[in-house]
């Protein structure tokens, strides 16, 4: 991952909030100072379909807002994987919800990384925050929006929120961050060795 | 005033508020829709007035109405909707009334899909209705743009008393940017002395917006005050003070190879340029920012140091062909599309420009 660029595709579900997701992430990069851009799949799809969109956070100005190699992917869903999988550049990262993705053999040149979010986000006592578990577990491995500058943007992005929304919100991000943490993904491909020997 | 970060369309709402249009008519089809979204719940909030209309025709007339009483006013809608509006515009040209029609650009001919395209630009830059017109046509390439050529679009049709279209996609619609709302102008709207609101000292005076003229040297009289209309409206923004505001450059002057776009391409191409001048190919970058008057004298000059030209957009060829009208035959102009909503990548372009810089 370039420390210039980072460009991501989020897909999943639609309902799973990935359009928000996306939003979330390209905001948090806006405030912490970095160019940004975020298209949206559109089509004529409808709940339960598949949705996904490009954001790319970036030091120097955004040429092209297209993402077609993605330097990462979040896939929420096993679809999302089939889809995009081949498309992450070499040394790019896949980090996949494996509350609906099973483990298998992806590809050996990219980073693993798997965050149950569903579950995380079910024993937050809410499972619509699967979205920003995975905003949270995104920002360690950022190299341009970082966990403060996530929290610090939550208000803006849930404007009128109770605060019980607001709390189980940065509980969701704290919950990602730190999974990521304790897995120590940041060093070598941890979850790949372990598929290895499945 | 802090960056917001805001859809291509809501930009424009917002921008258009901040001109001071109080008047939006429409009719939603994607991928607009967030833009009378936007302004349904905005234009209340300032005194404003927004109709879903009963039609795409309807809303264009309803614009004709209060551009005539002198208000800023505008419309929206995507292709298939802009087709169903040229009646009204080419009436709207006729009768010389300013106002703003957006076209976030969908894939056709006919209902065609949903997906971004640029296959609209002959219907914008050749008028579109029927009878001798133009409409200013600009082309922005970034959500900020979006806005700032919005407000700049009111105030260049208030001047040449012209309808101004704002040419996008449905990629510049629907992505979101950081962007920096400009300041809110005062409009007022008993400024315009030919206008049906207008009220003067001489309170029997009274005004007519129309374009009928049913005796023949009327209507000819008439026409040729509008082409004149159009040769200084072009004056301005080939050499004078719009020049600049026209056309942008990117390392052309030593430049062997010149990509052209507009819009969303232009981004695209952006890229292309850079990582063609890592791999040592010389190729610069012309975007057109207005498609008409279309910024021949760039072409023309650069015919002169180019070897060759490459035109890229979402349509089976369109503006291809002003690029060609105003190389004159000095340079080849090639030409690389894709259409039915597919937005080419930055590898396939690259590709293209490598067929014509190495043949072999």
């Amino acid at each position: 991952m370039s420390s210039k660029v980072e460009r991501i595709i989020l897909a999943g579900f639609g309902g799973q909030g990935v359009l928000f997701l996306g939003k979330v992430i390209a905001e948090t990069g806006m405030h912490a100072g970095k160019n940004v851009s975020w298209i949206p799949s559109y089509g004529p799809e409808m709940r339960g379909g598949t949705a996904n969109c490009s954001v790319i956070l970036s030091e120097n100005e955004i040429a092209s807002p297209m993402v077609t190699v993605p330097d990462t992917v979040i896939a929420m869903n096993r679809p999302s994987v089939t889809k995009f999988n081949q498309k992450i550049k070499a040394g790019g990262m896949l980090m996949y919800n494996s509350s609906l993705i099973e483990r298998q053999e992806f590809r050996d040149d990219i980073r693993l990384v798997e965050i149950p979010a569903n579950e995380i986000a079910e024993e937050l006592g809410n499972p619509k925050v699967a979205n920003l578990v995975m905003a949270g577990a995104y920002s360690k491995f950022s190299k341009l929006i970082t966990f403060d500058d996530l929290v610090a943007c939550l208000p803006g992005l849930v404007k009128g929120a109770k605060k019980e929304m607001l709390d189980i919100n940065l509980a969701a991000f704290k919950k990602g961050f730190d999974y990521v943490e304790e897995k120590k993904y940041m060093f070598g491909r941890y979850v790949y060795s372990v598929f290895k020997g499945i | 005033m802090a960056k917001v970060l805001m859809k291509g369309n809501e930009a424009i709402g917002e921008a258009a508020v901040l001109a001071g249009c109080r008047y939006y008519f429409g009719y939603p089809i994607t991928p607009q829709s967030e833009l009378p979204a936007y302004l349904a719940k905005r234009l209340p909030e300032v005194d404003g007035v927004f109709v879903q209309a009963e039609s795409e025709v309807a809303a264009i007339n309803m614009v004709y109405g209060s551009g005539s009483a002198g208000a800023r006013v505008m419309t929206s809608s995507s292709s298939p909707g802009i087709s169903l509006k040229q009646e009204g515009i080419s009436y709207i040209a006729g009768a010389e009334v300013p106002c703003l029609i957006v076209n976030v650009m969908r894939g056709g001919p006919g209902l065609g899909n949903i997906a971004p395209a640029q296959s609209d630009y002959w219907q914008s830059t050749r008028g579109g209705g029927h009878g001798d017109y133009r409409t200013i046509v600009l082309a922005p390439n970034s959500v900020q743009e979006m806005a700032d050529m919005t407000i700049t679009g009111f105030d260049l049709s208030d001047r040449f008393r012209n309808p101004v279209l704002l040419l996008s996609d449905g990629v510049l619609g629907q992505m979101m940017e950081p962007v920096n709302l400009p300041e809110p102008h005062d409009y007022n709207i008993n400024s315009k002395k030919w206008a049906l609101g207008y009220r003067g000292s001489d309170k029997n005076e009274r005004n007519l917006c129309s374009s009928i003229f049913l005796d023949n040297d009327e209507l000819e009289e008439h026409n040729w005050h509008l082409y004149q209309k159009y040769q200084v409206i072009t004056d301005l923004f080939s050499k004078g003070e719009y020049k600049d505001f026209a056309v942008e450059e990117h390392l052309c002057d030593d430049a062997e190879i010149i990509l052209v776009g507009y819009g969303i391409i232009s981004r695209i191409l952006k890229t292309v340029v850079e990582k063609c001048r890592k791999r040592g190919i010389k190729a610069g970058l012309v975007r057109p920012k207005v498609l008409w008057p279309f910024p021949t004298a760039v072409f023309e000059r650069l015919a002169k140091t180019a070897s060759q030209f490459l035109v890229v957009e979402m349509s089976c060829g369109q503006m291809v062909e002003d690029v060609k009208l105003s190389v004159d035959g000095k340079k080849p102009v090639f030409f690389f599309g894709r259409t039915g909503g597919t937005v080419p990548s930055d590898f396939e372009i690259l590709n293209e420009v490598d067929k014509l810089v190495r043949p072999d």
